[in-house]
């Protein structure tokens, strides 16, 4: 049975499917949020959510709009700061995942959230990596929201603020990294993952309804689109948790499906 | 600074707390982060005293930035993030000023500022990590040579080399220190002996607080001392660190203050609107920071109603059910 939903629910949904039960989630943001909440409801209860500010597995009772709301501070394990948030981020006998967005993203996952056009007086800036260039650095794994459009999937980031898998290949261990890179890019078209070994990003699945060639056509760069297969559509429990308990006011959904 | 315990040498008004302790040109480390415990107290007193070409540092700041940079007070940022989360995702004075060239900045990562911070607070010269290698973040340096080496600005941004302990010559990053001039920092409580408590998260308050030559702390409630030293194991920062006490009861509006008051909704998002037209910025400015003497006609313009809306639930430290669209 089809229900209607936005391309916002989808992304949400997808993200949070990826996540693993017991999994240790560095969330942002936005949808990062969404999917780490929802995760945790449906297929993740023991997976944990922590907060670069220092929050440790709060209860969101109701959904934080940023990272220091304090939402994030309540029903905690435990409150502390940015620093014990940092250690966890990178422990080795914890399997991270990262949440993470961005306004470009190049073949092989490297993002740019600082500024478009010259760095000393760019065209437009945005806030900066914050945290994203250490979750990127240090966390198992990172999973990174997109909008699916030619100027923000490019050959080449006007800033490079947190590392993917660099030039590809073997390039991110060479250069000092010990472990992570990005698993997937969810955007409102699909899933985009990486190649084992060349490590350059191809489509793994279409949205319902979503061709192939229309996330081409939404991509700056060649993507092989030759291992694409369809991601199911949302179920009726999975919206009804997103949108009951999750986001009850649209805060980060917006606008409900027509 | 003296090290002084006793509350009646430190406790002011915002007006002197900034007259004596904040300098043009002073490197300031602010507390809290984005929407949470900003000073906004002393911020807006910071403006409407003048004070000029102002360094700010901090890992991911949001209102307090956002109002001294727009105020035209600020030269040059050190930060992370500049932004107020969902209400402004990135700040809007900081992104004018920004792309209009009027202040210089120096893009680092949250951890990366945090463990300057920290060395700072340690007083180290640099510190040690591992984050952030072949970034931007690391291969930009912001600061130009004219400024490189000169007051309180490293000579380098960051020098990336081999672990001297290991075999494997594996890289590192060194980053230097950061030892501010001043650190504002909001907290709940300060106890008549000048001890800090803040409840929430700390952040990184505590170490930009050791970090600094001077500490303004504004706070919610001064309580008896004995009071918080019935549970020091809760408490942030010892007495002979602080040189001003500013009593200052919803002190961090329109950001939260855990337990005391969430944030301001209707504020934030009206101020993004405003801080989108110069004009209008102007405007706000001279109503909510120049028309406005002290905290008290602060508040009243802020009025009873949205003061209630955002008080916190003792439960939770926030307003269950706040209308935050």
């Amino acid at each position: 049975m089809a229900h209607a939903y936005t391309s916002k629910e989808m992304m949400a949904l997808t993200a949070g499917r990826l996540v693993k039960n017991g999994d240790v989630l560095f969330a942002g943001t936005g949808l990062s949020m969404l999917a780490a909440a929802v995760a945790k409801r449906i297929h993740a209860p023991q997976s944990v959510v922590f907060f670069e500010t220092g929050g440790i597995d709060p209860a969101l009772k109701e959904l934080p709009l940023a990272v220091a709301d304090p939402r994030v501070m309540a029903g905690t394990c435990m409150n502390s700061g940015l620093l014990d948030a940092f250690s966890l981020l990178g422990h080795r006998r914890l399997r991270t995942i990262a949440f993470l967005g961005a306004a470009q993203i190049d073949p092989f996952g490297n993002i740019n959230s600082t500024c478009l056009g010259d760095y000393h007086r760019p065209k437009v800036r945005f806030p900066g990596c914050g945290g994203a260039c250490d979750a990127a650095s240090l966390a198992f794994g990172v999973i990174i929201f997109m909008q699916q459009e030619k100027k923000r999937f490019v050959e080449k980031v006007d800033y490079l603020s947190s590392v993917g898998w660099l030039k590809g290949g073997n390039s991110r261990r060479q250069a000092g990294y010990k472990r992570g890179g990005p698993i997937a890019v969810v955007t409102n078209l699909g899933v985009m993952k990486f190649d084992e070994q060349s490590r350059r990003m191809y489509l793994a699945a279409c949205y319902p309804g979503v061709s192939p060639a229309q996330v081409a056509e939404n991509t700056g760069f060649d993507l092989d689109l030759t291992r694409a297969g369809e991601s199911a559509p949302p179920s009726q429990e999975e919206l009804t948790i997103l949108r009951r308990e999750v986001d009850p006011q649209r805060l980060i959904l917006g606008p409900a499906p027509e | 600074m003296s090290a002084s315990i006793d509350l009646k040498d430190k406790l002011m008004s915002a007006e002197e707390a900034v007259r004596r302790f904040v300098k043009d040109g002073d490197m300031i480390a602010l507390g809290g982060f984005t929407v949470n415990r900003n000073a906004m107290v002393i911020a807006r007193e910071i403006i409407r005293q003048g004070r000029r070409e102002l360094h700010l540092v901090m890992h991911s700041h949001g209102q307090a930035m956002d109002i001294l940079v727009g105020a035209g007070v600020v030269s040059r940022l050190e930060l992370a993030y500049g932004g107020t989360g969902r209400f402004a995702p990135t700040g809007i004075r900081f992104r004018k000023a920004v792309q209009a060239g009027q202040v210089q900045v120096e893009d680092y990562s949250n951890f990366q500022m945090s463990l300057r911070f920290l060395a700072g607070a340690l007083n180290l010269p640099f510190i040690p990590s591992c984050s952030g290698f072949e970034s931007d973040v690391l291969n930009r340096e912001g600061f130009g040579p004219e400024l490189r080496g000169r007051g309180r600005i490293p000579s380098r941004k960051a020098i990336i080399t081999d672990n001297p302990f290991s075999p494997d010559r594996e890289p590192v990053v060194l980053l230097p220190a950061l030892a501010p001039d001043v650190a504002l920092i909001h907290a709940q409580f300060v106890g008549e002996d000048g001890t800090v408590r803040i409840k929430g998260l700390t952040f990184l308050d505590i170490e930009q607080a050791k970090a600094a030559s001077r500490v303004i702390v504004t706070c919610e409630e001064v309580v008896p001392s004995t009071f918080l030293r019935q549970d020091p194991d809760q408490n942030s920062l010892p007495p002979f660190l602080v040189d001003a006490v500013v009593l200052a009861p919803f002190g961090a509006h329109p950001t939260a203050c855990h337990y005391f008051y969430d944030y301001d909704p209707r504020h934030l998002n009206m101020y993004r609107q405003v801080a989108g037209d110069d004009n209008d910025f102007r405007t706000y400015l001279k109503e909510w920071v120049y028309g406005v003497a002290d905290q008290e006609a602060y508040l009243a313009k802020v009025g009873v109603s949205d003061l209630m809306r955002i008080k916190a639930n003792s439960s939770v430290g926030y307003a269950p059910g706040l209308d935050r669209r």
